[in-house]
């Protein structure tokens, strides 16, 4: 008897929920990584997508509902992650992630699922292609290795080229072959590439050895958790060239944790930064509203990809005028010039953002924006 | 490669080794005593470097004198750990002190995740640390002296605590029988309690030192280190402290000369390591030190 009054108490809760998961709200799932390795930069995209959303929070008269999940830096949880929103919470669309590995984990179930999934500053290119339903409001990989290539080679004047590269990242292993091949076709030299595994903390001996073949120049394609520690490993092995890195370096305790260690660093970004001489419109409501709800952080370009994000789905559901996922999908594809904080975006064919590859460096101890460099593909 | 980059390639391997060997030594009593596998070292090796951290950007109190609170406060931490997760399963099978192990590993990352949370912290060194020595033209960091030194000195002290004291000969009669050990009046929970002590004392010594010579701090640091410093242990001999500390160092300049040489393979750095565990349980399972345990009749 207890027990059909349980199973009768369990139907009736169960459906119940399913009723309440009416019409009347757009729901939206976000997956980013809130533990692990790259806790930072989804903290960040989170905190930018929530200020999106307390912005932006109905479209189409219907109140949007966020669902957020943990993927953990991990790309197993980063799957998990998408199904159980898909599945689960049944979300209309999915704004995620930073790290491209995860990008592609999670993104394996959105495209089976066909439901749009918006990635923050995942770069590798693999992410999008062949893919209807994935996208993204940053640029690719290709374009960002060109773009530090072209600073290090024709700006610079850095001849001789070291790599060091994480082999348990898509991101590390695409950006530094792309770079590579940017490099070497302008003329340079790449004369040690030198690989370690995610986690890792000692690099001395990579460091060592390529100390030793003497190159102008290092690049490391790592995420902040590593390079912040490859930077002070080198130079106290007396290591004088310059360093530099890609997008996934941006991390603002990045001169507390190196020290005089970091000074000179150039690493290539999104192009949006809160001292930006030349802000647009969107750029600038953004850092006054990031400043008024978090008075204490500095905004930072991860931030401004998830508000972008979020406001471009959003956007989205708009000129469909349904928050059908098919319909989302199409007239995400069709976006022309939305205005986000990243700069106008229009989404190619690859589903990719086409934006300028920004430049940042360590000025006395201070990550400044140095400008923009038109990447020589 | 020259003379002077192979020397330096020993003193890094020298302290890396040295660190996983104090963690090793941990590991290595433990088992000695109660045949358990502490999975959660490794969190007690983290702690320590957390306290630290903790101690200097919230308190006025001199720096020496936080890392030396530190690890009595990690010393606290392991007694507290075998008190609350091991001793009531003192008499249940071996796999649930093990399971219980895990689990004690899985709270204590979170733990600090919500606490200290997941981004990386830097670590206060101070200045006379950050100059790099110059020999030739090998560059050393102080550090990378200090810490083979430091964990010398405190290895001894362990073999004198194990071989010269009252406490020490309980430990190894524990270590031998601990049923007698009761009978003959060994104050067994005690012993234990100090054993935990020690050995999360010395985890805490080497977290500590890590965070110096790799100064960034993150909650899941302790996961790879305790990992490969129990591989040490195995490698060594597990229940021998000599083993500890040979497989420790042993590990360490594997670690580092197999990416000096064979600078290719260095993405393949912690496969050596989990190579090196398979081929000890294929081929010499009690270790280099370990006792064959015979079931005399």
């Amino acid at each position: 008897m207890k027990r059909i009054l349980a199973l009768c108490m369990a139907m009736i809760f169960a459906f119940a929920g399913m009723a309440w998961a009416a019409d009347d709200t757009v729901r939206i799932g976000v997956f980013l990584p809130l533990t692990g390795q790259n806790a930072f930069g989804g903290q960040l995209e989170l905190e930018g997508v929530q200020l999106a959303h307390k912005e932006a929070g109905t479209v189409l008269g219907k109140k949007v509902e966020l669902f957020v999940v943990d993927n953990k830096s991990d790309k197993v949880e980063a799957a998990n992650a998408t199904k159980r929103l898909i599945e689960k919470e049944k979300v209309q669309a999915i704004i995620g992630t930073y790290g491209s590995s995860l990008a592609m984990a999670g993104g394996e179930n959105s495209e089976k699922a066909g439901i749009p999934q918006v990635g923050t500053s995942c770069t590798n290119p693999l992410v999008t292609q062949g893919k209807k339903y994935i996208f993204r409001v940053c640029f690719i990989d290709p374009l960002q290795g060109a773009g530090a290539a072209t600073y290090a080679y024709k700006t610079l004047g850095l001849k001789k080229a070291a790599m060091l590269v994480d082999v348990a990242s898509d991101y590390a292993v695409g950006l530094s072959s792309f770079f590579k091949k940017s490099f070497t076709k302008m003329g340079g030299q790449v004369v040690a590439t030198l690989n370690y595994q995610s986690g890792d903390q000692d690099f001395t001996a990579q460091l060592t050895k390529i100390i030793a073949e003497k190159p102008d120049v290092l690049f490391i394609p790592s995420y902040f958790a590593e390079g912040a520690i490859i930077m002070k490993q080198a130079r106290e092995l007396g290591a004088t060239f310059k360093i530099m890195g890609g997008d996934a370096m941006d991390n603002p305790e990045i001169t507390k944790i190196g020290g005089k260690a970091v000074e000179g660093f150039v690493q290539t970004t999104f192009p949006y930064h809160p001292e930006m001489k030349e802000m647009n419109a969107t750029a600038k409501k953004f850092t006054e509203e990031w400043k008024k709800a978090y008075p204490s952080k500095e905004p930072n370009v991860n931030a401004a990809l998830g508000y972008d994000a979020y406001m471009i789905i959003i956007d989205a559901i708009k000129r469909a005028n349904s928050a059908d996922p098919a319909a989302i999908t199409k007239a995400l594809a069709e976006t022309k010039g939305f205005p986000g904080v990243t700069g106008s975006t229009t989404i190619n064919e690859t589903h990719d953002a086409v934006k300028p590859v920004g430049l940042l460096e360590i000025k006395d101890g201070k990550n400044t924006y140095v400008g923009e460099i038109a990447p020589e593909l | 490669m020259n003379v002077e980059t192979f020397i330096q390639h020993s003193l890094n391997s020298l302290t890396l080794g040295s660190l996983y060997a104090l963690i090793a030594i941990g590991y290595t009593m433990v088992y000695g005593i109660l045949r358990l596998i502490n999975f959660a070292h490794s969190e007690i090796f983290m702690i320590g470097a957390y306290f630290v951290f903790w101690g200097v950007t919230l308190t006025v109190l001199p720096w020496p004198l936080v890392i030396v609170l530190s690890i009595l406060l990690t010393a606290g931490v392991g007694i507290m750990v075998d008190r609350v997760a091991y001793r009531p399963l003192r008499d249940a099978p071996r796999i649930s002190a093990l399971i219980s192990s895990i689990g004690v590993s899985f709270f204590l990352q979170n733990v600090c995740v919500v606490f200290f949370q997941a981004i990386p912290r830097a670590v206060y060194r101070p200045d006379w640390m950050e100059q790099p020595l110059l020999v030739g033209n090998v560059r050393i960091l102080p550090i990378t002296l200090f810490v083979p030194v430091l964990s010398v000195l405190l290895m001894l002290g362990l073999m004198y605590i194990v071989y010269r004291t009252k406490t020490g000969l309980g430990m190894r009669a524990i270590s031998k029988d601990i049923e007698t050990s009761y009978l003959m009046g060994v104050p067994v929970n005690r012993i234990i309690a100090i054993t935990f002590g020690i050995g999360s004392a010395l985890a805490a010594a080497s977290g500590i030192m890590w965070a110096l010579r790799y100064p960034q701090l993150q909650p899941v640091m302790g996961a790879i280190p305790g990992f490969k410093a129990f591989i040490a242990a195995v490698f060594g001999g597990i229940g021998s402290i000599q083993g500890a500390v040979v497989g420790g160092v042993t590990l360490g300049f594997i670690e580092i000369m197999t990416v000096a040489f064979f600078p290719d393979l260095a993405g393949y750095r912690d496969a050596f390591a989990f190579i090196l565990l398979i081929g000890v349980l294929l081929f010499k399972p009690t270790g280099l030190f370990g006792e064959r345990a015979e079931d005399k009749v």
